[in-house]
Formats: C-alpha cells, structure tokens, sequence
C-alpha cells in the first residue's frame, strides 16, 4: 500500500458564483482499521481562505503548524491577509524544499481573492500547481470524484445550489473508496459568510 | 505485539497496557509497566520497540517535569500530546521512535482527555482507542458497549470484557495486563489482572 493511502483521505473544492465550497470526508484510518470519524482535514487560513490537506495525516498536522506560523508572520509585516494566490505560491514552495524528502501530502487550496473572485488549485506532494476554474479533487477517492464533479459540474452556480452538488458529489465518491467516507464536512464561503455542515453519509 | 488500549468516562481516563516484555520467541518477564506516570495528572501507555518505548516515555517524563520547574505551571493534556507529537514529528525523518501512544489526562477546567499518538506522529483526541493487535478485539468491544459519561465501576466492566476478548482470541495473547486510572485525584496504579505471576515454580 502506498504511503499516501494509509490514512485514507477525500477532498473536493468547487467554484460557484462569487462563492465557493470546500469538502472533506471524515475518515482517519491506518490502513484497514479505522480510528476516528471526526478528523479534521480543511483548516481555516483567514476568513477567505481555507486549505485541505489530504495523504498522511501526520505530515497534515505538521505542514499545516508550518503553514499558520507562515501565515502569521506575514500578517503580522503585512498587515493584511495573504491572497489565495500567494498562499498557493508559499504551499508550493514549501513542498519544493522537501523535493528529495517530500511530504507526502496533496493540497487542495480554496479562497476568496481580489474582488472576491473565487481561486482554487490543487498541487502534488512536491508543489506543481494546478489551477482549475471548475473544481479539484484529491485524496484516495479522487478518481471517483473528477468522474462524480465532472457529471454534477455547472458553471455559475448559487451558494446553495453549490452546497448540494459538491456534498453530493462527495458522498457518492467516498461510498467506492473504503478508505474514505464516515460522513462528510463542508465549507461553503461567499463574501459575507461562511457556512459549515456536517453531512451524514453512509458510516462505514 | 502488545496491547494499549485506554477511554474516557465521566471524571476520569483509564488505560491498559499488556504486561509482557517479549524478543522473538522468548517472553522475558511478564510483569513489565508499559503506562508511565508523566506527572501528577497524566499517564502515558505505550507500545511499540522496547528500548525505544522506555527511552521516549522518559524523556517526555522528564521534559514535562522541566516544564513545571521552569513554568511554575503544569503542561495541560493537550499541551502535552503536541509536545510528544512534536517529538516524534521532528525525529520521524531521521531516526523514527517506533513507538505508539496512548495519553491520558485530567485538566481542572477541561476534565478527562485521551489522545492517540501513532508512531509516524498523527494526533487525535479521541474517546476511546487502542494499539496492538489487541486493538481488532478491544476497538470492537468498546464499540458496542461503551458510552458517555460511564462510572469507574462500568468502565472497569468494559475494560474486563476487552481483556477476556484478547486473552481467549489472539494466539499469542499476552496473560497479564495492568490498569491504570487518572481523575482529579491524580493518575495511580489501579489494578493488575494476571493470569501468570513471575516467579511461580511449578511443581514437579
């Protein structure tokens, strides 16, 4: 088994009008046991800028503590938020650092930026960005969901319309992984708000 | 391969740990404590590579000690399943502590707690978990019968039930384990459960 499914993982995150979402599942195993139904996967950056991180939770744990105390620095010099844009950059460029010792961790990376224009992008283990304008996907479900997003995708569509096609899109993917699923976490963000649900899927 | 399991209940944690210390096919003693008192309020059971076990336990022993000498405050639970995370983080890509953890606790604003702390350093707070091969036996057992908010008495139960499961289905079960408990008193020794004592000569 490769070392990025032992932990098994499931990330969506999709663009809507002026909005987007972001989707995890819930999962936390080691190899076929399963530990926890509560894992958090997406971590909250600023208020318009969330980051997933799928693979190997340990490498989750210790990228995002890197990440937030990268983050804060900034802020603290800047004196504002960092753009999805540059956030994506700094993602990148810390896992480049490790290109011979990667981290074994694929970031999906959702936000709000100039305008409120909403930017996603998803890259591998060693920092190739991918930007997409409709959705990205990662974890050991992510087959499962390019197929599930590409049918449900609609460009333009509404915060609730969005919220419904990317849990959709969720659930029905993580139920052909066995090592994802345990219900599913949502983060639908626009302008002014930002909504978090807990989907309940099928627990097993 | 040993066993550690450990929950919460309504004012309290508990943790068991097998008791034998085996190389190979050779079973050196089987009165070893594998649940090392932190401090006052902490235990810490952990299984995994012997010399490494007992090695990496004390250190975090003697750090959180050197915390409250410095500090004049003891480390919260939490603050100490991050500390000992970050260890095995840090060391993880020079030169791993196979060992896995399991850490309980008792904080006065917080209560109870219990963190599972894998060998490739993931973190997670949970209700109840359990290492080993024991874990297949113990994992399943708690699933059916445990609750919130259980008294010492109903816990214990639950913890027999889990032992009996170990001891009558895993072929090389390991015959003594030892319980420990932390609540607001502090973490103590709270029971053995032995079905061989070190030392007894059979008679001829």
């Amino acid at each position: 088994m490769s070392i990025f499914e032992y932990n098994g993982s499931a990330l969506v995150a999709m663009v809507g009008k002026n909005c987007f979402a972001i989707a995890s599942d819930r999962r936390l195993g080691v190899q076929l046991q399963t530990v926890a139904t509560d894992f958090q996967r997406i971590f909250k950056i600023h208020g318009k800028l969330f980051i997933g991180l799928s693979g190997l939770a340990s490498d989750a744990q210790t990228l995002y503590q890197r990440l937030v105390f990268r983050h804060k620095l900034y802020e603290l010099r800047e004196e504002r938020d960092m753009k999805p844009e540059t956030f994506a950059s700094l993602v990148s460029a810390i896992l480049y650092e490790k290109r011979f010792g990667p981290y074994f961790i694929q970031p999906v990376i959702a936000g709000l930026g100039d305008e409120d224009k909403p930017f996603i992008c998803t890259m591998d283990s060693i920092g190739a960005k991918e930007l997409a304008k409709d959705f990205v996907v990662a974890g050991t479900a992510s087959e499962s969901l390019y197929g599930a997003c590409e049918s449900m995708f609609k460009p333009d569509m509404e915060a609730e319309e969005l919220f419904e096609t990317i849990s959709q899109a969720l659930l029905s993917s993580v139920d052909r992984d066995c090592l994802s699923g345990w219900g599913g976490h949502v983060y639908l963000v626009t302008p002014t708000e930002v909504t978090e649900r807990i989907l309940k899927g099928r627990m097993d | 391969m040993e066993s550690v399991f450990g929950l919460v209940g309504k004012d309290f944690a508990i943790v068991v740990a097998d008791s034998s210390a085996v190389h190979s096919i050779l079973v050196h003693k089987t009165n070893e404590d594998k649940i090392m008192v932190l401090d006052s309020h902490k235990l810490m059971g952990a299984s995994g590579e012997t010399g490494d076990r007992a090695q990496f336990t004390e250190y975090i022993q003697k750090n959180v000690a050197l915390y409250q000498f410095r500090n004049g405050i003891p480390l919260t639970t939490s603050a100490t399943a991050n500390f000992t995370r970050g260890e095995l983080a840090t060391a993880l890509r020079k030169n791993p502590y196979m060992v896995n953890i399991i850490l309980a606790g008792y904080d006065k604003e917080t209560g109870p707690s219990l963190y599972y702390i894998d060998y490739i350093a993931s973190l997670h707070k949970l209700d109840k978990a359990a290492f080993g091969y024991g874990s297949y036996f113990a994992l399943s057992m708690m699933d059916r019968h445990y609750r919130k908010d259980m008294t010492v008495e109903e816990a214990i139960e639950l913890v027999d039930k889990c032992i009996v499961e170990i001891r009558s289905r895993l072929v090389v079960a390991p015959p003594n384990f030892v319980i420990k408990i932390v609540d607001k008193d502090g973490a103590r020794e709270y029971a053995w459960r032995q079905s061989i004592k070190d030392g007894e000569v059979l008679a001829a």
